[in-house]
């Protein structure tokens, strides 16, 4: 373990350092098992289990309105399947909705516009197009970039996205 | 009931309440009960009980009425389930039932008029539930329904009113989402 590149708890520390006290999210095959677990016992948190992604966008926006920063947790496929809402309330409506986007299936250290999984190669054009900034956390020392991102969302009320690229432990 | 008939007596009876509305009602509202505490900035279809509980389990201590519609609810059914499992005491879940996609042409929704809501929403966890479609009834039932503890659910039967002028630009305004978060931060 202690060699292994990326650890949830550097991922989970960043949030804390940007402020963060609601998480929303469902489960991601990628970050479920070391990252959401450990969100979900922790008392300085406030998760908030949706049944669809969509849910998510419009849950952080709502927080946001009432004077909360949030991050959302989703798999690719997840905001895939989101894409009108983020179109909707975080692009046109301009609320800051933080992303955590687990690639599921991506190859260790392999470009996501490289993989062979369709799905994953086609996530960061998807942004791109959309105008929404995003980062790619594989290793540990990627992690530092998280909590300025976040900060970053919630000044310019735009959403980000920050696309994990394998599972952290 | 006629739904502006029903925003009315709603905006007789109302307090410091963040009212979150979608669509027919988010038009009608802002002519009715024009206030800094509207929130109608949903952006998507289906999303007005999602942003309902962002607001709700940010700010305990208001409450927040959401005013759906049942096209709308259909696509976002799982929210049930979200809010019920979040279970804010603050939350009021109103469905404006008319059975059609009103906005999109009136089409009707599927079952139209067969499905019990406020089953699915007690089914799916919420605290209390309601049908009302009577306006006297709806007016006897609110004080307790603006105080008592949520998440609730309202099912009321409503039929088009008089017409008012529709202004998407406005719904979806970020100088007006702004505003409401000015206001809200400081009430």
């Amino acid at each position: 373990m202690a060699d292994y590149p990326l650890r949830a708890e550097a991922i989970k520390s960043e949030f804390k350092r940007a402020g963060i006290r609601f998480v929303v999210a469902l489960p991601d095959r990628v970050t479920s098992h070391h990252l959401l677990k450990g969100l979900l016992a922790d008392p300085d948190y406030h998760v908030v289990q949706v049944c669809k992604e969509d849910e998510g966008v419009s849950i952080c926006s709502g927080l946001y309105a009432a004077g909360h920063k949030s991050v959302f947790m989703m798999q690719y496929t997840g905001f895939l399947d989101s894409i009108n809402a983020i179109r909707g309330v975080g692009v046109e409506g301009r609320f800051p909705v933080c992303m955590i986007v687990g690639l599921l299936g991506k190859e260790a250290d392999v470009a996501p516009t490289k993989s062979n999984k369709f799905g994953v190669k086609i996530i960061e054009p998807i942004l791109d197009v959309m105008g929404i900034e995003h980062l790619l956390i594989e290793r540990d020392a990627d992690t530092e970039q998280i909590a300025p991102a976040i900060e970053k969302t919630f000044k310019n009320s735009f959403p980000t996205a920050i696309l994990i690229g394998r599972e952290p432990r | 009931m006629k739904r502006d008939e029903m925003l009315k007596a709603f905006a007789r009876q109302r307090k410091d309440e963040i009212v979150v509305a979608v669509y027919m009602a988010a038009q009608e509202i802002t002519h009715i009960a024009p206030n800094d505490l509207n929130y109608t900035f949903t952006g998507a279809m289906g999303q007005g009980s999602s942003h309902a509980l962002g607001l709700a389990l940010g700010r305990p201590d208001k409450r927040v009425v959401v005013f759906d519609g049942d096209g709308s609810l259909l696509m976002n059914l799982g929210s049930l389930v979200t809010i019920a499992n979040q279970a804010p005491k603050n939350y009021v879940h109103c469905l404006c039932e008319n059975g059609t996609y009103e906005t999109n042409g009136s089409v009707p929704i599927p079952r139209a008029g067969q499905i019990r809501f406020a089953e699915l929403a007690k089914t799916a966890g919420y605290r209390n539930t309601y049908e009302i479609s009577d306006l006297s009834d709806w007016e006897k039932k609110l004080p307790n329904i603006l105080k008592e503890e949520g998440p609730l659910f309202v099912d009321l039967k409503v039929e088009p009113g008089e017409a008012y002028p529709e202004n998407f630009p406005r719904l979806y305004s970020i100088e007006h989402r702004e505003k409401f978060r000015r206001t809200l931060a400081s009430s």
